[in-house]
């Protein structure tokens, strides 16, 4: 054992190292992505690991080596889930044989994501148990623990975190390499009966799945994870506090030291360890449930209320005591158990702050996607058209000044709904902009849907050669896989053709006037055509030179600072000005300014 | 020993390694310590906050309102944006170069510098203002203005970590070809 200052998601990886993993399938997303990369860094060649397409591929891989008898761990975020749910509540009916734990980061808030939806919802409705951690220690630990339940059980495990469990960081004890575990595969046995879903197979194993669960709830209830910390003497109503995760810690911190309330921390919300809420129950008159999401414990407890006919009021979210959605923090638990215990806190004295400015994440300085957004915005100019966008940096070509993104849904739909616009409005001039994960991870079937029922639109391609907004994480265009071979990469351009679109053009989106004509061009032909902009991402490369402004040709029109949006350019007395510490050197406001004021970058 | 301490900045500007020179520090004392990062989408030019918790006795990776002791501000609108989180008597260091986003010359709310540095002024007890080009400019680098604040942060006296342990940190967690011109930065004062 050693002490390693470690994040969240680290721990989780290491904690699944330990648990000798054999395969380790993910897509990348925020606040899930360190886990993999930490497996990729940490662990030995004996792991398999592997960036998927998506996370449906990811389940689906994962589901195989666990048919061998391995040990498989999936990651995710929330999302991401929802795109390998097919696989996964099909999975639970037929079971695995090796364990295999699905880590999903859920994000409340959300902060880098498109919903806010609990993972610990998700796990009811697949009937999967699911761990929740409230620390970086106890995540380590719990990976461990939801392997063992998996191949005992022979079913897939949750371990959700949110971000701050993902994102946090503490210094713990963790297993030194040599006390890894290792786990041997069995080996796929063929058995038709146990790996083939049919109706029979799942009318069956529905039921043993009801019963496993039901006898899981109350083993679960001896768990270490799910405990009553006692409180201290109450006069008239007993009150006391149910919460889980990161809350856990934030209900610490409002009580303090010595926590007058008694606590119900519940590690396994599902299946709900109903024994041990009942103990906690019956000592209350009040339950205060603070909670991050949807109110899980909150529906447990109300839920066990009625079963066992307590008379207990559970207050929470549904109450409104506490807010039906966004992250909880230190100071709204701590503002909450005040109103709950009857107390008011200090008022913190407002006094009037300057305006500050606004400060949404931007589109890098040196950013292809902006000169591509820009090249789209000229060509199209005065013209009916709808930009459809997908998730990705490039999601950000939304803020002004670019302004070039009206839909975004989820991944790979831009492709699709860009096709449901155009059907109902056969005018407009529909472009889809897909990032080039994104076109791998679901952008391909959304293309061949529109190719063949006879849609008209651009598909824009924002080749970037990386999966930016997550890290830098390859994928198949890239050449290089996750067990650092070299590899022959997928063309996005031959998968276009081969589709059958006839108009495929790559371009360099910083040729800023033969973009325009591209574009241009390339919109007006019939029927599904595309073009790829491609550019590395601008943290991948460093800059060769950068631009500066000529204070005395610049004129002051601020053409450059108004078109571009770019973080780098900036007003000085009355003149454009470059921060040299961002610029990238792109040459894009050089071939935007009027009177060639600025020059001395170098990307083309 | 106990400091709570956030740092601010830019997406982009470091906030993160400085937060984890502070930590490594912390550790090689033997000391428990706790942290939080922004990751994600904000690190692409938004505001970004580190949290960092050390001593015993701490449940929450994150700070609450009023509970800092310190906050190292990368830029000065952002110290204003997280002004709320120190305590009575802490002590802020803040860079005086502004970050100006785009949103505020393209019909957002303008960066007023003076008001920003003025309220600083008036609002913090113990305020430590670091003069940011002149570093780059004596150091030949922006890039180690993580390191520059860090070094202001200890000899301000405010936490109870010292110059060594900061060295110690420099030499664990950068390459070796970065650390003089690091501890250069480090003892960097105007």
């Amino acid at each position: 054992m050693h002490i390693e200052f470690l994040m969240g998601n680290e721990a989780i990886a290491l904690g699944a190292l330990a648990a000798g993993v054999n395969v380790v399938a993910g897509y990348p997303g925020t606040p899930s992505t360190e886990v993999l990369e930490t497996v990729a860094k940490r662990g030995s060649n004996r792991t398999y690991m592997e960036w998927s397409c998506n996370e449906k591929a990811a389940m689906e891989v994962a589901a195989g080596a666990a048919y061998t008898g391995a040990r498989a761990l999936v990651t995710c975020k929330q999302v991401g889930l929802n795109v390998a749910a097919d696989p996964l509540m099909s999975l639970e009916y037929v079971g695995v044989k090796g364990g295999l734990v699905v880590m999903v980061a859920d994000d409340p808030g959300p902060i880098s994501s498109q919903t806010e939806q609990d993972t610990r919802t998700f796990a009811q409705f697949a009937k999967v148990p699911v761990f929740d951690p409230s620390s970086v220690e106890e995540a380590y630990a719990m990976v461990r623990d939801a392997f063992e339940l998996s191949e005992r059980e022979a079913t897939p495990v949750f371990l959700r975190a949110t971000t701050r469990v993902d994102h946090g960081y503490e210094a713990i004890e963790v297993l030194d390499e040599a006390e890894w575990q290792t786990h041997q595969a069995e080996g796929f046995v063929r058995d038709s009966s146990r790996w083939v879903i049919f109706p029979r197979l799942s009318v069956a194993n529905h039921a043993k799945i009801e019963r496993r669960n039901e006898r899981l709830s109350r083993e679960l209830a001896a768990s270490a994870y799910n405990r009553v910390v006692a409180g201290g003497e109450q006069r008239g109503v007993r009150r006391g506090v149910a919460t889980h995760g990161i809350n856990y810690a934030y209900v610490r911190e409002a009580l303090g030291g010595d926590c007058e309330l008694p606590v119900l921390k519940v590690g396994t919300p599902f299946p709900f360890p109903e024994d041990l809420a009942i103990e906690f129950l019956r000592e209350l008159d009040e339950v205060l449930c603070v909670e991050e999401l949807d109110p899980v414990i909150e529906r447990a407890l109300l839920q066990a209320c009625g079963k066992h006919g307590l008379s207990v009021r559970i207050r929470g979210k549904l109450t409104g005591d506490m807010p039906p959605s966004g992250e909880n923090t230190v100071d709204s638990v701590r503002a909450a158990l005040a109103a709950f215990v009857g107390e008011s806190l200090p008022k913190a004295p407002e006094t009037a702050s300057p305006q500050l400015p606004v400060r949404p994440p931007v589109l890098c300085a040196g950013c292809p996607h902006r000169a591509s957004f820009y090249a789209v915005k000229r060509a199209m100019r005065g013209k009916k058209t709808v930009y459809c966008g997908d998730i990705g940096c490039y999601t950000l070509g939304n803020a002004q000044p670019l302004d070039m993104v009206d839909t975004c849904l989820c991944m790979g739909a831009g492709i699709t709904v860009a096709q449901g616009i155009f059907h109902v409005e056969p005018d407009t001039t529909c472009f889809a902009f897909v990032g080039d994960s994104t076109f791998f991870a679901s952008g391909i079937t959304g293309v061949i849907n529109a190719y063949y029922n006879q849609a008209d639109l651009t598909v824009i391609v924002l080749d970037n050669s990386t999966t930016a907004m997550t890290g830098h994480q390859p994928h198949p265009g890239t050449g290089r896989t996750m067990m650092g071979e070299s590899v022959q990469p997928v063309s996005i351009e031959s998968v276009l053709r081969g589709i059958g679109l006839n108009v495929v053009e790559t371009v360099n989106p910083f040729d800023h006037k033969l973009a325009v004509k591209t574009v241009q061009r390339v919109s007006a032909e019939p029927g599904v055509k595309a073009i790829i902009f491609k550019s590395p991402c601008a943290m991948l490369e460093r800059p060769k030179a950068q631009s500066s402004v000529d204070s005395n040709a610049c004129i002051g029109c601020g053409r450059c600072i108004r078109e571009l949006g770019c973080p780098a350019l900036f007003f000085g007395d009355g003149k454009a000005r470059i921060d040299a510490s961002q610029c990238n050197g792109c040459t894009l406001c050089e071939q935007v300014c009027p009177v060639g004021a600025i020059s001395g970058g170098e990307k083309l | 020993m106990r400091d709570d301490i956030i740092l601010c900045g830019v997406g982009g500007q470091g906030t993160v390694l400085a937060s984890r020179l502070l930590s490594t520090a912390a550790m090689r004392r033997g000391v428990p310590v706790k942290a939080a990062e922004t990751i994600g989408m904000a690190q692409r030019g938004g505001s970004v906050t580190s949290h960092v918790r050390i001593g015993e006795g701490v449940s929450s990776p994150l700070v609450g309102r009023g509970g800092a002791n310190l906050l190292m501000a990368f830029e000065p609108a952002e110290a204003v944006r997280q002004l709320a989180y120190v305590r009575q008597g802490g002590t802020v260091v803040v860079s005086n170069r502004p970050i100006v986003p785009v949103s505020a010359v393209t019909g957002g709310p303008t960066y007023d510098l003076d008001a920003i540095m003025g309220y600083l002024e008036q609002r913090v007890d113990n305020l430590v203002v670091v003069d940011a080009d002149a570093a780059a400019a004596e150091l030949g680098s922006s890039r180690v203005l993580n390191v520059v604040l860090l070094g202001a942060a200890i000899r301000s006296g405010a936490i109870s970590l010292d110059a060594d342990d900061i060295r110690e940190a420099i030499s664990i967690r950068l390459p070796e070809r970065f650390w003089e011109l690091n501890l250069r930065a480090l003892d960097w004062a105007h």
